[in-house]
């Protein structure tokens, strides 16, 4: 079995030698111009003038393109369930409708030279008056009609939450409050767009081509076969480019008018604004329970920010459907329209920030009835879906919980807060439990054996620095019996067969599902070749037992090369295409929950003076059915809990205002953790198989690590402090009120 | 495009006189000119290097003192023997800033130079009197979680990020300076920079052509000296506030007192208050209250960083505890 291996990436050694080619860096088609973006430095109004005259006359400027001259365009179909799919339209008209938005697009020779004339464009506005803050703005929330990407309800009900809570012995109704915040892949957002006839070949950093092709091609409004998506090697994109923005729409402009190869990229500072954000969010959480912490009304609502123009909502109420047992319910979700930049999915949409809510409240509660918070959470463990009644799937929360404890030592807990205090450092542990549904996406994969018997797995799929590239050829390896060395996989091209791409951390199994059921499909032609071949070894076999391992089938005793049934009877080569079923159209999304599962244990330390944060170490054990790469695995996952780290301590899209900007727009102002602030950080995976998950029972796991990975730090920071901070991240100001006093 | 030309000066006086060309600026790490070059905040139409004079020298002094060449990186000054030695605030200031590759590139002189890290100061498209005279301050009534409670003016909150110029302001290091005319002065290390009244874009002493050879710091006074910095993250971050100390005692009481903050003001903030508080009182908490808050007296916030003024208080006591209980 190679799957399950900590194989090394396949593309490791193409990418630590800088051979792994990105979109920016594509040189092909010869020299390219460069596209610089003007964006508006305002927050709301109307441009009334532009005058472009310098910037045309600047050194090396090609183009100065605006909203006078740019391209009639498509407008976003909102039918398409999946926004990344619908047209984007940019410099579509005079208005400004968010800090920050494309007014005008420059070409030139060299990047410098664009970026210069850049600066030449000459705006003019008149300027309304936008509402750019949350708090301010909160009484103007509306509930949404629209369902979550088209399929999840915005709020649910069970049983009667009210009368449920009120008559509750133990109440906690708390609000809690998370930032904007921002995924920041290494690689920014770039494009080359190169056209070629009337086709146009475009290199971009992508998370999904088959959405990037669409969304291309209706805002052009032509056919998306005329579009070639070529997206080899992605440096990140954390939900950010699930679909593509205005660099792309912009280049594609650039090079269809000037008949060049143009080249954009977005700079760190752009992509605060010309991406997507993640809604900052007030989280009301009500738990009501027995004394001994069985809950018997659980309620999140959620309002959350949405841009005025382009509503996103994120599935932040969703986090508790699946959760705790409990007989009344309530999930409910508003959104504040606001003229801010839009609203996008950041890595682990709906669960990052509502864990951070939900799983701090069940802290409380723990504290409040004076209870272990594992044990509080096993309490409430539920034996089946307690919105929808249908069992789970694979389910082993628990388990997670007391392997977790077991490892961590948890029982070494301070159970009072504020109790352990080692030097300078008041010391607390926390913990939080980890959900995260799992998805499911409509993807074709291929699989095609060459006479010399090595193996080419296609799929437009794409490789964002998860691994896919490896996983698929663990899988392919196992499913037609090869070493992974004869195993070759291509990804991220238009013309290969359509996936659904990264994102929803549904990639993994998707794609895998799709080329185990293509190495099947393949399987089955080659016995039933190699048996109807009367040069065959294997002629007349029964295939029933055939075996194939080290590139041979054997059936009985009796065996034959791969290669040599390809080479006598497909000179050529032969392939064979798998499918993975849509959600909608599997039974086992009806008849099951389907989720992953983990819980995660923090230590700090609190500066007793200071109240700097910091973190000790942190351990997160997970179940995610069945793991394709255990390397690759507990990269994910440790990378999404520092994640989760950042976000209870650091992150934060500061907006002023007064602009609608986002002030602290780079990396040295947007925080992050850095390797000191995550220095001793595991994950474990328990062994696992979700039979009804897919065939190979392997679930998602890109975006679990973060789920939760917050709430913990935020619980040790209170059983370290006494001090419960309920708005993030926890930045030392909103710990100091409450330290100690100082000591000698 | 802006495009600039560039020399590579051969010794100082050649460098003095090339960087009097209008629009001339000197470079030596680029570490912090390089990045605000490239978002337009410096235009600078003439760049001379002097990264390579022969200015990168840690000499001992015959009173016991110490120079450092204006072009020794941040990291080798924090690393040499003298320095770790007799001044080891100094060193433990240089590894709290930055990174190690920063750290390597960047020059005393430079740092010492570094502008503000107020995200408006880095914005073109924002009011920023420091770099647009007179256009006014977004600071103020804006973000201004990491700005000044000390010495600001109506016109600008900025701070001074440098966390090696606290060290040096408590121990009253000089900086050297060379003329375009080949005369040579020196500075006070509190002297060099300015508070921003009226003109926060006039932010050292310098003259527009001089530059900067060398730091002398006089021989250490007696005590026991620690660099305390306070910040949103272990690593890789400014300060929210730091404290440099200088501290001895005698029979349980405070013979010897210097204190700055760095982080709190448009310079190094030497407290004088604060060590008139500290000499001749019993080393202890209650002391160190009062000299912190005598340190506060003037302190003003700005809505966002009012919890600075605790901070500093708290870092103080605490860096004075820790530094006169040997920690
Ligand atoms: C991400 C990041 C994090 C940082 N974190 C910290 C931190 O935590 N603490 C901290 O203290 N610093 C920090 N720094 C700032 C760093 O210390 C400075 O950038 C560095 O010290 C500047 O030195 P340099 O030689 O590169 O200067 P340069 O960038 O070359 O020059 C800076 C300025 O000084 C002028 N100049 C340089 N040398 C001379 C001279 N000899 N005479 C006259 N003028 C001169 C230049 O003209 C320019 O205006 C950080 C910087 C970055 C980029
Ligand atoms: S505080 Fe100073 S640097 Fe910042 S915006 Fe105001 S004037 Fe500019």
């Amino acid at each position: 079995m190679v799957i399950g291996q900590a194989l090394n990436r396949v593309d490791g050694p193409l990418k630590v030698a800088g051979r792994a080619t990105y979109a920016y860096e594509h040189w092909d088609d010869g020299p390219p111009l460069y596209g610089f973006i003007v964006g508006a430095t305002i927050g709301i109004g109307r441009i009334t003038r532009i005058d472009t005259s310098r910037a045309e006359r600047s050194p090396g400027v090609q183009l100065v393109m605006t909203h006078h001259d740019a391209p009639a365009q498509g407008s976003p179909d909102l039918s398409i369930p999946f926004e990344y799919w619908r047209a984007y339209p940019v410099l579509s008209s005079p208005d400004v409708h968010h800090y920050g938005e494309p007014v005008a697009l420059v070409v030139a020779t060299t990047f410098e030279q664009a970026r210069a004339a850049a600066a030449l464009v000459d705006l003019e506005y008149a300027g309304g008056s936008g509402s750019y803050d949350f708090a301010a703005c909160v009484d103007q929330a509306y509930a949404p009609d629209n369902l979550i990407f088209g399929i999840l309800p915005t709020d649910t009900a069970v049983g009667d939450l009210d009368a449920g809570f009120d008559s509750a012995p133990v109440r906690i109704d708390e609000r809690y409050t998370t930032p904007y915040e921002l995924s920041q892949p290494m690689e920014p957002h770039a494009c080359l767009v190169v056209p070629d006839g009337e086709d146009l070949i475009v290199y971009v950093s992508t998370q999904i081509v088959d959405a990037a092709r669409a969304s291309i091609a209706s805002t052009l409004r032509i056919d998306p076969e005329r579009i070639h998506i070529i997206t080899p090697y992605v440096g990140g994109g954390f939900g950010s480019k699930l679909r593509i923005h205005s660099e792309t729409i912009l280049a594609v402009f650039a090079a269809r008018a000037l008949r060049r190869p143009v080249k954009l990229a977005l700079t760190r500072q752009q992509i605060f604004h010309l991406t997507g954000v993640r809604p900052t969010s007030s989280q009301r959480v009500r738990l009501g329970a027995q004394r001994d912490g069985r809950l018997v009304a659980i309620a999140h609502e959620v309002t959350m920010h949405t841009n005025r123009h382009s509503e996103y909502i994120e599935p932040t109420a969703t986090t508790t459907r699946g959760l705790y047992a409990a007989p009344h319910r309530l999930t409910r979700t508003w959104l504040t329209p606001l003229d801010l930049p839009r609203g996008e999915d950041v890595r682990a949409p709906g669960e990052a920030p509502g864990l951070l809510a939900v799983e701090s409240a069940m802290d409380e509660l723990a504290h409040a009835v004076g209870m272990d918070p594992v044990e509080l959470r096993i309490r409430n463990e539920p034996t089946v879906d307690p919105e929808r009644g249908v069992p789970f799937s694979d389910r082993h929360l628990v388990d997670c919980l007391r392997e977790g404890a077991r490892r961590f030592d948890w029982e070494r807990r301070p159970a009072t807060p504020a109790s352990v205090r080692e030097g300078q450092w008041l010391v607390g542990y926390g913990m939080a439990a980890a959900i995260r549904g799992h998805f499911q996406a409509p993807t074709t994969g291929r699989v095609r054996l060459a006479a010399d018997g090595t193996a080419a797995v296609q799929s437009d799929m794409t490789d964002i620095g998860t691994g896919t590239y490896t996983i698929l050829t663990q899988v392919a390896a196992d499913g037609l019996g090869l070493p992974p060395g004869r195993v070759r996989v291509e990804l991220g091209r238009s013309e290969y067969p359509v996936s659904m791409g990264s994102g929803g951390s549904w990639g993994a199994a998707n794609s895998s599902t799709a080329v185990h059921r293509a190495c099947e499909a393949l399987r089955e032609k080659l016995v039933t070749t190699a048996r109807n071949d009367a040069r065959s070894a294997l002629h007349g076999l029964d295939p029933a037992g055939a075996e194939f391992s080290g590139g041979r089938v054997s059936i009985g005793g009796v065996s034959e090369a791969l290669s040599e049934i390809v080479a006598r009877n497909h000179p050529e080569g032969v392939e064979a295409e798998g499918e993975t079923l849509a959600m909608t159209d599997d039974p086992n999304y009806r008849d099951y929950a389907l989720h992953t599962y983990g819980a995660h244990f923090a230590e700090v330390g609190v500066d007793a003076d200071t109240a700097e944060i910091r973190l000790r170490r942190m351990l997160g054990v997970f179940s995610v059915g069945r793991v394709l790469n255990a390397k690759t695995a507990r990269s994910q996952l440790i990378g999404g809990m520092i994640w989760g780290l950042g976000a209870a301590l650091e992150e934060e899209a500061v907006v002023d205002p007064r602009s609608g900007a986002f002030v602290n727009r780079d990396l040295a102002q947007y925080m992050v953790p850095v390797h000191a602030d995550a220095v001793e950080v595991d994950a474990v995976v328990l062994d696992g198989f979700d039979d009804k998950a897919n065939v190979l029972g392997a679930k998602g796991l890109g975006e679990l690590g973060i789920c939760g990975a917050g709430a913990a730090v935020a619980n040790a920071v209170f059983n370290a402090t006494g001090v419960r901070v309920r708005d993030f991240p926890i930045t030392l100001e909103k710990v100091l009120p409450g330290l100690p006093p100082m000591e000698d | 495009m802006r495009s600039f030309t560039y020399e590579r000066a051969t010794d100082a006086r050649a460098a003095v006189a090339a960087v009097s060309r209008p629009g001339a600026k000197f470079i030596s790490g680029g570490t912090n000119l390089l990045d605000l070059m490239k978002l337009e905040v410096e235009r600078p139409s003439h760049l001379v290097d002097i990264s390579r004079l022969p200015l990168r020298g840690i000499e001992e002094l015959p009173d016991g003192g110490v120079r450092i060449g204006a072009q020794a990186a941040n990291s080798d000054t924090a690393a040499d023997v003298l320095v770790r030695s007799r001044y080891p605030v100094l060193s433990q200031a240089l590894v709290a800033g930055a990174s190690g590759q920063l750290r390597n590139k960047a020059s005393i002189g430079g740092n010492l130079l570094q502008r503000t890290r107020c995200p408006y100061f880095y914005d073109t498209a924002a009011d920023c009197n420091k770099r647009e005279p007179s256009s006014g301050c977004s600071a103020i009534g804006g973000f201004n979680r990491i700005h000044a409670i000390l010495g600001a003016s109506g016109a600008c909150i900025a701070t001074h990020p440098s966390d090696m110029a606290v060290a040096m302001a408590v121990l009253g290091a000089h900086v050297e300076l060379l003329g375009a005319d080949g005369s040579a002065r020196r500075v006070a290390v509190t002297d060099f920079h300015r508070l921003p009244g009226d003109t926060p874009h006039v932010e050292t002493v310098l003259e527009p052509r001089e530059m900067i050879t060398g730091v002398v710091l006089p021989p250490p006074p007696p005590g026991r000296q620690l660099y305390r910095k306070v910040r949103d993250r272990a690593s890789y971050e400014f300060a929210l506030v730091s404290v440099a100390v200088i501290v001895a005692t005698e029979r349980g009481v405070i013979s010897g007192a210097r204190v700055a903050f760095g982080g709190v003001a448009h310079k190094p903030w030497r407290s004088v208050e604060a060590e008139a508080a500290l000499i001749g009182r019993p080393a202890a908490m209650a002391t160190y209250r009062v000299a912190a808050e005598a340190a506060m007296r003037g302190a003003v916030g700005q809505g966002q960083n009012d919890f600075k003024i605790e901070l500093a208080v708290r870092t103080l006591c605490r860096t004075l505890a820790d530094a006169i209980q040997g920690r």
